[in-house]
């Protein structure tokens, strides 16, 4: 298993090399010039040739980008444009907070999911599975932004239970799990969590019943298993896919938040993102897409590691 | 309630079927089995695909859900009344008194689970032992089937194991909880030929050494020959003839019978062929004609044959067929062997 994991990681190094190329090209392909936004109209060529050259950008491509990189190797991923604060500091403030919104929004998901799809998957064509196969539909179709804003208007405009934005009541961006700080992130959670909702629970009632079907099922009960027993071996045979499934979820609601992020106002790397972007502030976004990236490629490591060790058949070599 | 093996009546028959019916929605796919299974005998079950011996089998076990079919008739096991067992008795019935054997092991074990851990699984559902007790009783029966190296192979996910192998480890799991009775549905049809014959040898010994009654579903009248007591013959959701392996093979007095006899005769001898050189096909199982159901393909079909079913009648002890035309039938069976003597391949 260690070896298995030791190659999975070699085989990793080159894809980290190509997202670095990317993120690094993305940046310097995008039109406009990225020092317009900080200096004022009217300035001298002097003073453009002097940033310029302070930020790097007279020299070749690929120099650049080896200097980039060997900055970013050792955890510099330069200076906000915009607050002049290390990039990395901020980038990993929002990551921090995304990942504790997409963890609750994932685990919300898995939970409801879950639940659904072996409802469904075991009670097929019954009015329970119809109610979640359209619960499911109606998750994976609504737009989340507006659900978030319906919510707000429910439960904190009307009824005035929860607090519609921010991550905090101090307002400072830092989420700590107690009382106060758990009622911010219970609306965007739950909004950010309907999608998962739908798609996990849609791939474990199809697991299921496929699950259900095969002749190992009627094996079991043949030697005696009760439903109890029969369940334990569903919910076993099940979990590999369920679990990849609940990784990549996690994966994708830690890259695309941005509109649930801007609706709660949640300071995580969607909204930075969305920040980044309207202030063109090149290497801000440019960290941020970086340390996205490098996550998602880890996120998809231990997908797949997980996997492999609760799936026998997967090969471990 | 937990069925121990006192409850059943000692001197019971260990598979009594009487008039057994077993119905899906409209189509009534097994009609009126007549069988009896006694203790320590082997019988095997013939007929062409589709003749509802598996439906058979697992409705021994109750396997069909419950809202889907319907089973009537008489249906007893060592005594006990089946159709009368409740969920949880079912539930200990199942695997205790009677286990079965399927055809594909590869299919039929769990793939996620270890096969050793399927078996002490089995062991600790029926009975009060620890986890060590369990692991050394499957070890036993894994030595007991003859699995090379079986403390290893005890640790072996299915589809490490080869399909020889599988199958042994199968048995294994059927005998884990000393069962009366072993139902095999086509145990050796997905392995290879020579593995074919250890199986089956290996099941004929088990069932001497251990006492069990075996009901054994096959399309080969030689493995029939070679394990069964009994040959019990079926077409249609019917059993058409029954009787000792000699009676049937030697003396058949039912023309479907004599025709699947004939076509392994002209079918090259090859091992495992399946049984479907007599010309036409099974009648329509929603749509029965009256009458006996093999009458469209048979060649002694006469009027009659088409208006009313068949009675059963006892040819010899313990010989029944249900034919209107039996003499006709062993004689035609007679004079074509003479003619296959007379004529030296
Ligand atoms: N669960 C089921 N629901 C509905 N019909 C079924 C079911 N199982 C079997 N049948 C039907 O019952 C008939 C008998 O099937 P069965 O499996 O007993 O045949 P068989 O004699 O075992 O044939 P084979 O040699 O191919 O295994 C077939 O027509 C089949 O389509
Ligand atoms: S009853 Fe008639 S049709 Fe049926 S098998 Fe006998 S002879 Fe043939
Ligand atoms: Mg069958």
């Amino acid at each position: 298993m260690l070896l298995y994991i030791l190659k999975r990681l070699i085989y990793v190094t080159p894809v980290a090399f190509g997202v670095s190329v990317v993120c690094f090209l993305l940046v310097h392909l995008a039109p406009g010039d990225p020092l317009s936004a900080v200096l004022p109209a009217d300035a001298t060529q002097a003073t453009i040739d002097e940033m310029r050259s302070a930020y790097g950008f007279d020299k070749p491509l690929p120099v650049q980008y080896a200097i980039w990189l060997w900055h970013v190797l050792q955890g510099d991923l330069g200076t906000s444009i915009a607050t002049g604060r290390p990039v990395l500091g901020e980038v990993s403030r929002a990551v921090v907070n995304s990942l504790i919104l997409a963890s609750v929004a994932t685990l919300i998901g898995f939970t409801f999911g879950t639940l659904f799809g072996f409802v469904a998957g075991y009670r097929r064509n019954s009015v329970l599975d119809r109610t979640a196969s359209a619960l499911s539909v109606f998750g994976v179709s609504v737009p989340h932004y507006w659900l978030g804003m319906v919510l707000v208007i429910i439960f904190s405009a009307t009824l005035g239970w929860l607090p519609p934005t921010g991550a905090g009541p101090d307002g400072s961006g830092n989420w700590r799990p107690d009382f106060e700080h758990l009622r911010y992130i219970i609306l965007p959670a739950v909004t950010m969590s309907v999608i998962p909702t739908g798609i996990i629970a849609r791939t474990v009632r199809a697991l299921v019943a496929d699950i259900l079907a095969q002749d190992f099922v009627e094996a079991l009960r043949a030697k005696g298993l009760d439903e109890w027993g029969v369940f334990k071996h569903v919910v076993r045979n099940a979990a590999p896919t369920a679990l990849a499934i609940m990784g990549l979820q996690l994966g994708y609601l830690l890259g695309g938040s941005i509109l649930i992020e801007t609706v709660f106002a949640w300071p995580g790397t969607g909204f930075l993102l969305n920040a980044a972007i309207f202030q063109r502030d090149l290497p801000l976004l440019q960290g941020s897409i970086l340390v996205l990236a490098m996550f998602f490629v880890l996120l998809n490591l231990i997908v797949d590691v997980m996997q492999t060790a609760l799936d026998p058949r997967i090969e471990r070599a | 309630m937990t069925a121990t093996k006192s409850d059943a009546m000692p001197d019971a028959p260990a598979v009594e079927l009487g008039d057994l019916k077993v119905g899906f929605g409209k189509i009534r796919v097994v009609d009126g089995v007549d069988l009896t299974l006694e203790r320590g005998q082997a019988m095997a079950l013939i007929g062409e695909s589709g003749s509802g011996k598996s439906v058979t089998l697992r409705a021994i076990l109750r396997l069909f859900p419950e809202g889907r079919s319907r089973i009537t008739g008489t249906l007893k096991v060592a005594g006990r009344d089946v159709l009368a067992l409740s969920k949880r008795e079912l539930a200990d019935f199942r695997g205790r008194t009677v286990s079965m054997i399927f055809q594909e092991p590869l299919l039929a074990f769990d793939p996620v689970y270890t096969v050793g851990r399927q078996i002490t699984e089995a062991i600790q559902r029926h009975e009060k032992v620890s986890a060590s007790e369990a692991r050394k009783r499957a070890l036993a029966l894994f030595e007991r089937v003859r699995i090379p190296s079986p403390e290893r192979r005890l640790d072996n996910y299915p589809h490490e194991m080869s399909g020889g192998m599988r199958q042994r480890a199968m048995i294994a799991l059927a005998l884990a909880c000393r069962p009366q009775v072993l139902l095999a549905d086509e145990p050796t049809t997905a392995l290879d030929a020579t593995v074919q014959i250890q199986i089956l040898l290996l099941l004929r010994e088990l069932q001497r050494d251990l006492g069990l009654s075996i009901i054994l579903v096959t399309h080969d009248l030689g493995a029939a020959v070679e394990v069964a007591d009994r040959i019990s013959v079926m077409y249609a959701g019917h059993v058409v003839e029954t009787g000792s392996a000699h009676q049937v093979v030697l003396d058949p007095h039912h023309p479907y019978t004599i025709g699947l006899l004939r076509s392994r005769a002209e079918g090259a001898m090859d091992k495992g062929a399946r049984l479907q050189t007599i010309p036409g096909s099974p009648p329509d199982l929603a749509n029965r004609p009256p009458g006996c159901p093999f009458a469209p393909r048979c060649f002694l079909a006469a009027e009659r044959c088409r208006q009313e079913m068949p009675p059963v009648a006892e040819i010899a002890p313990g010989h029944r067929v249900a034919c209107w035309r039996t003499e006709e039938a062993a004689a035609a069976f007679r004079a074509g062997e003479s003619a296959r003597e007379a004529v030296p391949a």
